[in-house]
């Protein structure tokens, strides 16, 4: 399988990364080598094999169903989540407007 | 202090200046000295750090050396200053994965591997380079520049060299003697590969053995961590304090951890080391193959019978990789959205969409980008089975081959990268030969197995090769068992000479 420059450009629309003029084609060949080389997997027979879903098995827990069960993936550390936005105002997350 | 002075300290491993300090040959803080000293020196021309921490490392020698005057124990790492992956999440210290996307993020939070470190006693020098979101067989794609290795060919041509990737930071402070131990991670190769260029040690364990939590996440199926040193020994004592059961990792192994350090024995008899065949592949390196050789002739010299393996599903292990890791990186850089942390991008008159999308153009470089638009596309409608869950199931296969193989034997030795270091730009033009170079390393990643890699020798450009042992799931002990014997008859005491 191979991609063009409407695919990359609509792959990137939905990876949300934009792509200047002419960045979209200038892809094309780059991700088209490296799909022709993944392409062989095509030649293993996979007949009756599950797909992985975990390389050592281990089973799935639950946390007891406790508040702040672990303090440091509790709750109530709302300045320590804000610290690192680019633009937190009155203890929230400040985006651009999302509404008309 | 006493007869040491300070360029004999930063020779010194961990065990050496954990018993000295323990016994009051120097104090740790006259070994976080030494270090810092080197750090700062090997800056401008090696670039392995992106921050320097040096008040870090006095501050924790501080504590040991107080703890040591008032007669109270001290840890598996006390005094040991050691680099950081610029991966782990640390308190206070920015941490960037080596992007642009997280310049400046300084957590609120410490990693639990981090963490498990500082509370043996080690003391951070500060954050080590590495390709960006470790993504990379080069330090190549780090927004912080490449780290240049302290290794060159003995050709007089003083052409910068690779010190490996992603964990290129790590590896070339380690082999510099700017830290005698640094934490790595492993996704496909990342620990090995270094180690090799560098030629020091260094080990993947088991998948699960290290919690992930605090770890910036790039593929985490595959994401483990590990302990990187100049011998067996220092990783067995590093990868100890690094590992155990962390219920915030919904992956992480609920297994106590082994005493691998007390637990080393390079005496392999009744122990099988197979060979796999596939492995042996056409045109490979001359000096590569001698190394390998050499390995099995240690091995046997050590008491191992030597086992012909196959391994037959190895040619696709790595474009199921080259599927399957970016697919995973694809979903987990999704949360580079410039509204939590990191970077904003954000064009006059743009709306919260057009933000996104400036945002993880301007933060995220170009190998990083054609991760996730690769990851993207085989994840897309349309596209899933055919590589995604083809992948997977190629992916069972791989982890099968090794399942059968370990039935006739008890580790695998191979080499651990198919060259010795290769020049920086040397490979960046064609992002398939860059891949290759973890043809050995990706199949025990897929496989989620403990593997490693020692130093095995110069090649005749005066540069180090490394050999891989890969072991079962759990037996990390006898990986490094096997490590061990080769590090006896190896005698690897080569080390670059001082340029920088």
């Amino acid at each position: 399988m191979s991609v063009d420059t409407a695919t990359v450009a609509k792959i990137a629309s939905l990876a949300r990364i934009k792509l200047g003029e002419g960045e979209a084609a200038a892809m094309v060949p780059e991700l088209n080598g490296i799909l022709a080389w993944v392409d062989q997997l095509g030649e293993v027979d996979v007949t009756g094999v599950e797909p992985m879903t975990a390389v050592i098995p281990n089973t799935l827990r639950l946390r007891d169903d406790v508040i702040d069960a672990d303090p440091l993936t509790g709750g109530g550390i709302r300045d320590k989540v804000l610290a690192n936005a680019p633009a937190a105002e009155h203890g929230f997350f400040g985006v651009p407007k999302v509404i008309e | 202090m006493t007869d040491l002075n300070s360029s004999g300290l930063t020779d010194l491993g961990v065990a050496a200046i954990r018993s000295g300090v323990a016994s009051g040959d120097f104090t740790a803080v006259e070994v976080a000295e030494a270090f810092n000293a080197n750090v700062a020196a090997a800056q401008d021309a090696l670039n392995a750090f992106i921050v320097a921490t040096p008040d870090r490392a006095i501050e924790a020698a501080q504590a040991v050396d107080a703890k040591r005057a008032k007669g109270e124990a001290l840890g598996k790492m006390a005094g040991v200053p050691i680099g950081m992956k610029d991966l782990f999440a640390t308190v206070g210290v920015q941490t960037t994965a080596a992007s642009h996307i997280l310049e400046g993020f300084t957590p609120q939070y410490e990693s639990t591997v981090s963490a498990k470190l500082w509370d043996a006693g080690a003391g951070m020098l500060g954050k080590l380079n590495l390709d960006q979101f470790a993504m990379g067989s080069s330090n190549e794609t780090s927004y912080f520049g490449n780290v240049v290795s302290p290794w060159r060919r003995n050709d007089g041509g003083n052409a910068p060299l690779a010190p490996g990737g992603s964990s290129g930071g790590s590896s070339a402070a380690i082999a510099a003697r700017l830290c005698p131990a640094a934490t790595g991670t492993d996704t496909g190769g990342s620990i090995r590969q270094p180690a090799a260029f560098t030629g020091i040690t260094g080990i993947k364990p088991t998948y699960g053995r290290c919690s992930r939590w605090g770890v910036v996440a790039f593929a985490s199926s595959l994401d483990q961590a590990g302990p990187m040193a100049r011998d067996v020994t220092d990783c067995a004592i590093m990868l100890e304090a690094m590992a155990g059961f962390d219920p915030k990792d919904s992956t992480s192994l609920n297994l106590p951890v082994p005493e691998w350090e007390k637990g080393l024995n390079a005496d392999l008899s009744g122990k099988g080391v197979g060979i796999p065949r596939e492995y042996r592949m056409d045109g490979m390196d001359a000096d590569v193959a001698k190394s390998w050789d050499d390995g099995i002739a240690w091995l046997k010299d050590a008491g191992a019978t030597i086992v012909d393996v196959s391994l037959p599903h190895t040619k696709y292990a790595l474009p199921a990789y080259y599927i399957i890791a970016p697919a995973e990186a694809s979903s987990n850089l999704a949360r580079y959205d410039g509204v939590r942390y990191g970077l904003r991008d954000l064009p006059d008159g743009s709306n919260l969409q057009d933000m996104y999308a400036a945002t993880r153009a301007a933060g995220f470089g170009a190998e990083v980008r054609r991760r996730i638009l690769i990851g993207t596309y085989v994840l897309s409608a349309g596209f899933y089975d055919a590589y995604y869950t083809q992948a997977q199931k190629v992916r069972t296969l791989i982890a099968r081959d090794f399942a059968q193989a370990f039935e006739q034997c008890d580790v695998i030795l191979a080499p651990t990268a198919p060259s010795a270091a290769f020049a920086l730009g040397e490979n960046t033009e064609d992002p398939l030969k860059m891949y290759l170079n973890d043809v050995f390393a990706v199949p025990a990643s897929l496989a989620g197995l403990p593997a490693m890699s020692v130093p095995a020798g110069l090649n005749r450009e005066g540069l180090p090769l490394g050999l891989q042992i890969i072991g079962k799931a759990f037996d990390e002990q006898g990986v490094l068992n096997a490590g061990l014997a080769i590090e006896q008859r190896a005698n690897f005491t080569a080390r670059p000479g001082k340029w920088w």
